[in-house]
């Protein structure tokens, strides 16, 4: 366990990633319904004002969501 | 003659689907307006005329991703559905599919499918999916879906003809089963079923899921379905989470075949993107924002005069004609002091709502709104509130009451809640007759750095002070509210579109007649109630005050209406509300206010802005055309018989209007928080922690000033 496992929240604008699980069950229900599915690539596409929220493009549409819960998508190495 | 037939469909389909665009389309000016039953979500029910003999009325469901609510803007969706299933109604659902989002979209279709409902799926924004490059072939996903697909452009009205035509001719399939809700969770879908006498799985297992939320529900199966779950150890948010990855995979083997996707998506798609980066900058986004906004205020308050002043006009006109007509008496005067005057007040304030509310629809209709939400989140945040608060924060400038109705899509019940608190210290429509009098009372008429006026600076004041109320009482309520309860800002950026002026303009209507039912019935009967305090009083008093007061007037020499108005006033004195405004004169005292303004106080519950006609009377000033100028007039050369300098000077003024910004001084906005938030609770500490302040701030600004 020497690597942090990276999330949603750590990413830059523009850098892409593979969702492959959540740490939060209530939370993946939500992402889960939007079609933010384990598998599905997502790219952060730019940050509000003050870095928070953040938007992000999965499955063809813009996504918005706040950090503490886009910390909770993870992805793959 | 009329149709015989009618049959009933519903619109059912994920937010920005274009839903509302379809309705419009398929109903046009047909709508009403009611509430869902035991929920004052609003029913938009229209009708469409699908043939000559056949009409159906369609209800406009709010927009959701799944049958899983998460707001209370969804749990309509399933409470409906549930009641529909229990019912055998309705004879349609017509499921929107926005086809750029093919994927997503279909979760609630097949969920909605797997309930047994016969089905019209209609697929919109297929040149939005073509602009990104996707090919859909209709005929594989007819073949697949085994429902009759129909193509439409809600935005222009295409294929409308061809869904009225699904819904006059339906294609009965066999209910699709896209799932095994047995397989998911054996034990209790059965029991369930066993239990409800019902025979559809899914519905089984979504009430498994959701029984405790669910209003159609007795408590009796409410207590049954717990055993249940409780017995097989049901798993909701697990079972929930497989469920939807079963569908998903079902999904993707459905369209693997019916759409071809490009490898890299094209630049058109990305358009959206690149505007954002503007609007939601940090320096640009904010400073239009701004722009944005004070283009607004300025339409509310320099547009809206002319149809204001025509109202005005109208009602005065109405009211001297039925004084003319129908002989002097109680009557009369409760037609046109109660009733007529009370639905001026009413219709006086259509025009800024009906322009607030237009601009607020365009902003949604292009897809602002979210960015302006998207970019004000953090800085709500900090106060307790969401970014999906501004909306309502900004209707609240209008009336208060549509601007309660929209916090509905907040799905975190406390920062709704906050929201909701709030909103009344935002400065609504009413009070701007009161700041008007007020500043024109006390405040010259003094340039400031050569191009701003020292009224329309304090005025702007005002607006600020209520606002930074709002604010700072969020703070408050945020650090004494605790919740373990999740706030989702989980929301979708819409592309922008052109707004469809169709569409802003239902909208328009719809906020108006929300306004004019909620908010003017209640204006109405509390204007009529008031009248009748104003009017009578303890049977002997008054009738010695009329006689005294003819006396009085007779040795000064009066005139026929300067009599009149002489004994009007003295009239309100000994009235039922003379004896409330000194009654509370003892409370008031310490704000400098008299009895006098206590009765403008009471008053003013109708609405604030009767505070002006109810000074008026006070007065003695009668109905004149002008009446706020003379108001101002009479006010100031009002003497403080105490000291026998003028009696509103600075200190009373300010105090006054200090007062009005932050008092709780409306009873249909109480009746809307009572609705909306379920008890008495929270009304009854909104009116109290409002008074409070208002009084505070009162007492220090006149002490302060004295």
């Amino acid at each position: 366990m020497g690597k942090v496992q990276k999330s949603v929240a750590d990413l830059k604008p523009g850098e892409k990633g593979t969702v492959c699980c959540f740490k939060d069950e209530i939370m993946s229900l939500k992402f889960l319904e939007m079609g933010c599915l384990p598998g599905s690539e997502v790219e952060l596409s730019h940050k509000a004002p003050f870095g928070d929220p953040i938007c992000i493009r999965v499955g063809g549409y813009a996504l918005s969501m706040r950090l503490r819960e886009a910390a909770t998508i993870m992805l793959m190495d | 003659m009329a149709p015989s037939t009618l049959l009933k469909a519903a619109l059912i389909g994920n937010p920005n689907s274009g839903k509302t665009s379809l309705f419009n389309q398929l109903t046009g000016l047909n709508q009403k307006i009611g509430n869902f039953p035991g929920v004052t979500v609003d029913k938009k029910t229209g009708i469409s005329k699908l043939t000559s003999s056949l009409q159906a009325e369609i209800v406009d469901l709010p927009g959701t991703y799944s049958l899983y609510p998460k707001s209370a803007d969804e749990q309509v969706v399933m409470d409906y559905l549930f009641d529909a299933f229990l019912k055998g109604a309705p004879d349609f659902l017509i499921v929107v599919i926005d086809a750029s989002t093919l994927e997503r979209n279909l979760l609630l279709f097949t969920q909605v499918r797997d309930l047994g409902f016969p089905v019209v799926l209609a697929l919109n924004m297929l040149d939005l999916a073509e602009r990104d490059g996707k090919k859909i072939d209709i005929n594989k996903l007819i073949g697949k879906l085994n429902v009759p697909v129909v193509p439409v452009n809600a935005r222009t009205g295409e294929g409308i003809e061809q869904i009225k035509f699904a819904m006059a001719c339906p294609v009965h399939n066999p209910p699709e089963r896209y799932l095994k809700p047995s397989e998911l969770s054996p034990g209790v879908v059965s029991a369930i079923k066993e239990h409800m006498k019902m025979d559809n799985d899914y519905m089984a297992l979504l009430l498994a899921h959701q029984y405790e939320g669910m209003l159609s529900l007795s408590e009796y199966d409410k207590a049954a379905i717990h055993a249940i779950v409780k017995d097989n150890q049901f798993q909701s948010t697990s079972t929930q989470s497989s469920e939807t990855l079963k569908r998903y995979d079902l999904i993707r083997g459905i369209i693997k075949d019916t759409i071809s996707t490009p490898v890299v998506s094209s630049d058109k798609a990305r358009w959206s993107e690149r505007i954002d980066k503007i609007l939601t900058h940090k320096v640009y986004g904010f400073a239009l924002f701004f722009v944005v906004l004070f283009v607004m205020f300025q339409a509310i308050f320099a547009w809206a005069q002319y149809p204001m002043d025509l109202i005005d006009g109208l009602m005065s006109f109405l009211k001297n004609i039925v004084k003319d007509i129908l002989p002097p008496g109680s009557l009369t005067d409760l037609l046109t002091e109660g009733l007529i005057a009370g639905l001026g007040g009413v219709l006086i304030f259509i025009p800024q709502i009906a322009i607030l509310f237009g601009f607020i629809a365009v902003l949604e209709e292009t897809g602002y709104m979210s960015r302006v939400m998207y970019i004000m989140d953090k800085v709500m945040r900090q106060f307790g509130l969401s970014g999906k608060s501004v909306v309502p924060l900004i209707s609240g400038v209008a009336c208060a009451v549509p601007a309660i109705m929209a916090t509905r899509s907040i799905d975190n019940w406390k920062e709704r809640l906050i929201t909701i608190f709030v909103t009344p210290f935002m400065s609504c429509s009413a009070r701007i007759p009161v700041y008007t009098v007020l500043i024109a009372l006390v405040i010259p008429q003094k340039p400031i750095l050569g191009v701003f006026n020292l009224q329309g600076v304090v005025m702007m004041g005002l607006y600020l002070l209520g606002f930074i109320a709002a604010i700072l009482s969020a703070l408050v309520l945020h650090w004494i509210l605790r919740s373990k309860e999740r706030g989702y800002f989980i929301m979708e950026l819409p592309t922008y579109k052109m707004p469809r002026w169709k569409n802003v303009g239902l909208a328009i209507i719809e906020k108006v007649k929300t306004f004019v039912f909620e908010a003017g019935k209640v204006i109405l009967a509390i204007s009529i109630v008031l009248w009748v305090l104003a009017t009578y009083g303890p049977k002997k008093g008054m009738e010695e005050t009329t006689q005294a007061a003819e006396q009085e007037a007779k040795v000064k020499h009066y005139t026929p209406s300067e009599t009149e108005n002489f004994i009007a006033s003295k009239k309100l004195e000994a009235s039922y509300a003379g004896h409330f405004g000194k009654l509370i004169e003892p409370t008031i005292k310490p704000l400098g206010f008299d009895w006098k303004i206590g009765i403008a106080l009471i008053t003013s519950f109708a609405a604030r802005e009767v505070f002006i006609g109810t000074m008026a009377t006070i007065y003695s000033i009668g109905d004149q055309a002008e009446e706020s100028e003379t108001v101002v007039q009479k006010m100031r050369s009002e003497k403080d018989p105490e000291t026998g300098q003028a009696f509103y000077n600075v200190a009373r003024s300010l105090s006054l209007l200090v007062f009005y910004v932050f008092a709780m001084q409306c009873m249909s906005t109480l009746a809307v928080v009572y609705r909306e938030t379920k008890s008495w609770k929270w009304p009854i500490i909104q009116f109290m922690f409002m008074t409070a302040v208002a009084y505070l701030s009162s007492f220090a600004v006149y002490s302060f000033f004295k």
